[in-house]
């Protein structure tokens, strides 16, 4: 009953946010700082996390290819793959979910308790739609750039491992990230990373915009915002798959 | 003038304004006192509409407010400012950003006009050359003083301040009450001011509504006040130690 509730909250709070800008000059200024503030000062640990997990999965690859009859650009072909389908859409999600959703929640949640939200309302501007909305809109706009990013320096962390090591030659690594290449995997990757952007936005907004209480529960807030946000990601990453892939 | 009638609200069966009706005129300071607990601040928020009432009517200058649609409210909370308790300045937006908020989401003003405007309302409050400072970076005295530059930047015709020298000390809450009093005067504004501060009271209490238990007990200015019999009254202003010495001598 309380789950069907919060749902039918969210969906409310999604008809208020989904509103014209009280002004449109400040909604242009507030997506380019929410472009800045959650998209790029995320690039630093989206960079750290693709290189080192794109160079893991290379030698795990190399390691268990122990087949002749396999050939060693497969290395390069699991690598792009997996950083192209599942790494960099899905699980760079989950690591946004972490780093933006709580700092979402935690930025309007402590706003709520402050009174700053009942300020804005008393000034006559829809809190829910100046609030979350840029957030909405600068993170589908700057997710997508993320991944991208992401994807290119995952493949270049395999890549690293074929130049610094004997494992697979650096021409066999790149034969094979460019084997069997589907435009549509990056197509399919980018709609999901959008999705992904959505959920976490509009999850870690509702959490914060409907704390009630003081800084515990602008802290309990956070840790809901991303925790519900994963769960979201994980759910709609399967729902997605099913409908794009089939 | 706003006009209150028979206002009822409850919260999960809990009434707290138990039908509470009175006026709160223009060009006047119009405090709303009582205990913690009382129900003047869930009064305030049922006038500025960040709580739906139950029962009975609110209208400002005729307009009746409680049925009005949201897009018509938004027209009319652009005419009140508001000063919280907390001050609630965003704590991201300098001293100026804060007073310039309003005019960047409503007014067509240029750049120029608008620092003009901004320098004139800090001016008014007595903090020039704290612009570029941050909420962090200033006195509890002064946030007050930026949230009042912030509520009267729009030109409002009411405003509404939610325990304004709460946590200030005597001194610096006497400053306050008394700039609030003079915007008041000095822009004809229709003033509601909520608090529990007997100094408030005798400081600038043209008009009092005394709130008990949820019904509005007690009006009269803050000459009556302190001759009045009621003992509810009496139990409030006289509560402390001071107060009763003041009284006896």
């Amino acid at each position: 009953m309380k789950f069907l509730s919060s749902i039918g909250k969210y969906v409310l709070l999604m008809f208020r946010v989904f509103r014209r800008p009280d002004s449109a000059r400040q909604f242009r200024i507030q997506v380019v700082t929410e472009i800045e503030q959650l998209g790029f000062a995320s690039v630093g640990i989206i960079a750290i996390i693709s290189i080192f997990m794109g160079a893991v999965v290379a030698i795990q690859t190399s390691y268990s290819i122990d087949s002749p009859l396999i050939p060693r650009y497969t290395v390069g072909y699991i690598t792009r793959s997996t950083i192209v389908l599942e790494f960099s859409p899905t699980i760079m999600s989950l690591i946004l979910a972490g780093k933006v959703g709580s700092r979402i929640a935690g930025e309007i949640g402590t706003m709520r308790v402050t009174e700053q939200i009942d300020a804005l309302e008393v000034m006559g501007i829809n809190p829910a739609s100046f609030l979350i909305l840029p957030k909405i809109v600068g993170a589908m706009l700057i997710f997508p750039v993320l991944i991208i990013i992401s994807m290119f320096l995952g493949i270049g962390g395999g890549y690293m491992v074929s130049y610094l090591t004997d494992m697979v030659s650096v021409e066999t690594f790149l034969y094979g990230v460019r084997s069997f290449f589907l435009p549509f995997e990056i197509y399919y990757a980018l709609s999901k990373s959008v999705v992904f952007a959505f959920l976490i936005t509009s999850v870690s907004g509702y959490f914060g915009y409907n704390v009630r209480g003081g800084a515990l529960e602008v802290g309990k807030a956070s840790t809901k915002a991303v925790v519900q946000s994963s769960i979201m990601i994980i759910l709609f990453n399967l729902i997605l798959t099913q409908l794009l892939m089939l | 003038m706003i006009k209150v009638e028979n206002i009822v609200k409850s919260f999960d069966g809990n009434t707290v304004l138990k039908g509470i009706s009175t006026e709160f005129k223009t060009g006047i300071n119009n405090l709303i006192i009582g205990q913690s607990g009382s129900g003047k601040t869930v009064l305030m928020k049922t006038l500025l509409g960040l709580h739906q009432a139950d029962e009975g009517s609110i209208m400002f200058d005729g307009r009746e407010f409680t049925t009005m649609s949201e897009d018509v409210k938004k027209e009319i909370r652009k005419e009140i400012g508001m000063v919280f308790q907390g001050g609630a300045l965003f704590d991201s937006l300098t001293v100026q950003q804060n007073v310039m908020f309003p005019l960047n989401m409503f007014s067509e003003m240029s750049e120029a006009e608008k620092k003009e405007r901004v320098d004139f309302c800090l001016d008014k409050v007595n903090l020039e050359g704290k612009n570029d400072l941050y909420p962090s970076e200033i006195s509890g005295g002064m946030k007050k003083r930026v949230a009042i530059a912030r509520a009267i930047v729009l030109n409002p015709k009411y405003l509404f301040c939610d325990e304004p020298n709460s946590g200030l000390d005597p001194k610096t809450a006497i400053v306050i009450d008394n700039l609030i009093s003079e915007l008041t005067r000095e822009f004809n504004m229709t003033t509601v001011i909520n608090t529990h501060d007997m100094n408030s009271v005798i400081e600038i209490g043209d008009n009092i509504a005394f709130i008990y238990q949820g019904n509005l007990w007690w009006e009269g200015s803050n000459v009556d006040i302190l001759n009045t019999d009621n003992k509810e009254i009496n139990d409030f202003i006289y509560a402390t130690k001071l107060t009763r010495h003041l009284k006896k001598t």
